[in-house]
């Protein structure tokens, strides 16, 4: 019992930490709207990460999908992708690139790569060929049938392999601190000044990014579903299809 | 004045030149003299990985028997499993240090629950795709439920039930590499132990790498041995 | 004036006697393949060697250390030695900063761990940098007397002092024109300064060149202290703040600006030993430890952070050499 409200007690702390603030032996503050910064610079991070991956992947997986090759590359990359440690990666970029937004941006690209190429090609090679067949035969162009027909066919699927990566990107911000970007991560790689409770309330915090974006997203994804999709009958594994696609059976 | 017995013999250093080691460079001669430095992180990686894959399919497999049987617990179990493989790792093991301590028991209950959605929905998913013919000539044939579930529809679903846990593996894997975090030690303390070094981090990294691709491997051809029919079938 | 012919042949016969001692004493070379020009010999007085005294066996110690190469061979020396003297030894090194060391000590996790004296000054008892004295046994004696009201035994502190500095390239300071850290008044602003985390929170480090110089940086970068060198390197730091027995500083040949307001006290490392682990560990204790500290003058620990940052040996490795060179331990 006593347990109980100890650890209530300290994320008690944690939380009082987060929207007050705490002023250490020095004279320095932090917590409180500090947080608020280092947020923002974790949510900079974040987007910068995923914007360029993004960019990469969709049309890259599209391409691919659409004329149904590479389907070796496209599984391939997501199989290699999870097998590398985040913490590797980062460590890498720095030994090799050293500290800096830009290196630690790349090493978050490179992660968050996989599950939107995956995604993407998967979705695109799952637009039924009858539906395909017929757009060409209304005379559609590739470029059309990718715009019209398959693109839309396969937003959900997409935005599934985006959600996973938007929440590994978060994750593995975490750990931007080694290399000098001082994102949620900070008073959890470098405790000094914010101490366990500063601790504790950057690990609340980084769990709560990390729902709210899969919620968010995931909202998004049923926002782009097209109505005849929708239209399938609401089971649970449909759910879990839409959510994750084939990524679970490859 | 020059006592020339019993003393740390130093070394000139300001000669600044150029050397492998010394320039924290990639030295494949100096990763083989001293490999014996990774082998202690590589055991603890492989031990919190295996323990952790054991545990989390145990969970798993109970819940998806408990699943397969009352659908109804599928939502709440895909819900749960959800959040816990939404919550970053690293955000887990200082969320339970004040509950569980450093050690290998807070990084095993992180990475346990990590795994437990995958595994879930992969089990899920293979028991769902047995055919329902299949299943009706069991039944024809005077299988209760149970024999039915470990003879017909178990076999049946064990590609995609590996297939999840070879995804569980690698994932378990990269993630073991944060518990040092946790305090407990692994791969990820040695990249720590000198992270400007690029010997030293390639050389982990790498291991972590090599260790997921084994155990993907290992998993894989479990599935081929215990599943002779699908070879056939996709021949 | 002529010179005399017999003094002449007697001192070069006395040279050649020299030489031909030092080439027979330097003659094995390191196998690592890392050593660059000849050895040199520190002066010092060769320590007697580490005896075990099996009453010691039923005192257990655990040694922590800081997050950096420094404290963990100065961990691993203190726990090797003291194993040596027959005390069942354990370690905790790489605990973190001056903070969470400090806490481990107090809740009892560690028996001792190696502090700074001006660390312990500015950080735990905050004494402003500039009131710390400069001469490292008042420092020490302060800082002893602060411990003791904590519950804690302060040994007598080494011979080295490690400071804190603030570094930089060659290139840099060239183009900036400065020897001083005063002369980076008017220039800060433009600059970055790469530090340790806890750097953010010290009066002898960022906040000391904010209240005593008056400087304003452009951007504090806080990175691992591993990092340290590397930014100055990669070209990503304009300043660091680096230790002056980094071995690093010679080999890329940093400039290190002087401290001209006296802003960084000293350095000097001492164990600190809870008082009931003080009490228990009877005499050898204190005997052990001073005998350990005879030898590391500032060549030593440059030396052997150089044989793990440069060599890419392991502490443990390491102090184990500093135990045998120096006859220490047979």
């Amino acid at each position: 019992m006593t347990t109980t409200i100890a650890f209530l007690g300290e994320f008690g702390d944690a939380i009082q930490f987060i929207f007050q603030g705490q002023t250490t032996q020095e004279g320095t503050e932090v917590g409180g709207s500090q947080f608020l910064d280092l947020t923002w610079e974790h949510l900079k991070l974040t987007f910068a990460a995923m914007g360029v991956a993004c960019a990469i992947a969709i049309p890259a997986g599209l391409w691919l999908g659409h004329i149904r090759r590479g389907s070796f590359l496209a599984i391939s990359v997501s199989n290699v992708g999870r097998a590398v440690p985040s913490l590797a990666l980062i460590a890498l970029f720095v030994a090799y690139l050293g500290t800096g937004f830009t290196n630690v941006t790349l090493a978050l690209v490179l992660l968050a790569i996989p599950p939107i190429l995956t995604n993407t090609y998967v979705a695109v090679t799952q637009v039924e060929g009858d539906t395909v067949d017929a757009a060409r035969g209304m005379g559609m162009t590739g470029a059309e049938i990718v715009r019209k027909v398959e693109l839309p066919l396969a937003l959900p699927l997409i935005f599934g392999g985006v959600r996973i990566s938007a929440v590994n990107v978060i994750a593995t911000a975490t750990i931007a601190p080694l290399a000098g970007i001082n994102t949620l991560g900070d008073p959890i790689i470098n405790v000094s000044g914010y101490g366990d409770t500063g601790r504790l309330a950057a690990a609340m915090c980084v769990a709560a990014l990390a729902i709210f974006t899969e919620l968010a997203l995931g909202a998004v994804q049923r926002a782009v579903t097209p109505a005849g999709l929708k239209l399938e009958p609401d089971t649970a594994s449909r759910r879990m299809r839409l959510r994750f696609g084939r990524e679970a059976t490859t | 004045m020059l006592d020339l017995i019993a003393q740390l013999q130093i070394q000139d250093r300001s000669g600044g030149e150029a050397d492998c080691v010394a320039d924290n460079g990639f030295c494949p001669s100096w990763i083989v003299d001293n490999f014996d430095r990774y082998t202690d992180p590589l055991v603890q990686h492989v031990y919190l990985t295996v323990i952790s894959l054991v545990i989390g399919f145990g969970i798993s497999f109970g819940l998806a028997l408990l699943a397969h049987r009352r659908r109804w617990f599928i939502g709440p179990i895909t819900q749960i499993t959800g959040v816990l493989y939404t919550l970053p790792s690293l955000a887990v093991f200082f969320l339970l240090l004040p509950i569980t301590g450093r050690g290998n028991t807070t990084a095993i209950i992180a990475l346990v629950s990590y795994s437990l959605l995958i595994i879930f929905r992969n089990i899920m998913a293979g028991l769902d795709n047995v055919p329902a013919e299949t299943k009706d000539a069991g039944r024809g044939m005077g299988l209760t439920d149970r024999q039915l579930l470990w003879r017909v529809e178990l076999p049946l679903a064990l590609p995609e039930i590996l297939a999840g846990l070879r995804i569980a593996a690698t994932t378990t894997v990269g993630l073991a590499t944060l518990a040092f975090f946790a305090g407990a030690g692994g791969l990820g303390e040695q990249i720590f132990a000198d992270i400007i070094f690029k010997s030293n981090v390639v050389t982990a990294g790498g291991l972590a790498v090599l260790l997921a691709a084994a155990l993907d491997a290992v998993i894989l051809l479990v599935q081929r041995a215990v599943t002779p029919w699908t070879r056939a079938r996709a021949a | 004036m002529k010179r005399n012919p017999l003094a002449a042949g007697l001192l070069a016969l006395l040279l050649m006697l020299t030489a031909s001692f030092t080439i027979a004493a330097c003659g094995e070379d390191d196998d690592e393949g890392s050593s660059t020009g000849a050895a040199t010999e520190t002066t010092g007085e060769s320590a007697s060697a580490i005896e075990s005294n099996p009453d010691n066996k039923k005192v257990k110690l655990t040694i922590g250390s800081k997050n950096f190469t420094e404290q963990k061979v100065l961990g691993e020396i203190y726990a090797q030695g003291l194993a040596a003297a027959g005390y069942t030894v354990d370690t905790q090194l790489n605990l973190g900063d001056e903070k969470i060391a400090l806490k481990a000590l107090e809740t009892g996790e560690i028996s001792a761990y190696p502090e700074y004296t001006g660390t312990a000054l500015g950080s735990f008892f905050g004494v402003p940098s500039n009131e710390i004295p400069k001469d490292p046994q008042a420092a020490y004696e302060e800082a002893k007397a602060d411990f003791a009201k904590k519950k804690i035994t302060a040994l007598p502190p080494t011979p080295f002092t490690s400071s804190n500095e603030v570094g930089l390239t060659k290139e840099k300071a060239d183009e900036l024109g400065v020897t001083k850290i005063s002369d980076l008044e008017g220039k800060s602003q433009d600059l970055t300064l790469y530090g340790s985390p806890e750097c953010r929170q010290r009066e002898d480090c960022l906040l000391g060149l904010q209240r005593v110089y008056g400087l304003k940086f452009k951007k504090f970068v806080p990175v691992d202290i591993a990092l340290r060198h590397e930014v100055l390197d990669k070209g990503q730091a304009d300043l660091s703040i680096v230790f002056t027995t980094d071995p690093q500083i010679k080999r890329n040949g940093y400039v290190l600006l002087e401290d001209d307001q006296g802003m960084f006290p000293p350095y000097n490392s001492m164990l600190l030993v809870s008082d009931d682990t003080y009490q228990e560990a009877g005499l050898d204790l204190p005997e052990v430890v001073g005998k350990l500290q005879e030898g590391l003058n500032a060549a030593a620990i440059q030396e052997l952070n150089a044989r793990v940052d440069i060599d890419k040996k392991t502490p443990e490795q390491v102090a184990g050499e500093y135990l045998s060179e120096s006859g220490l331990v047979q």
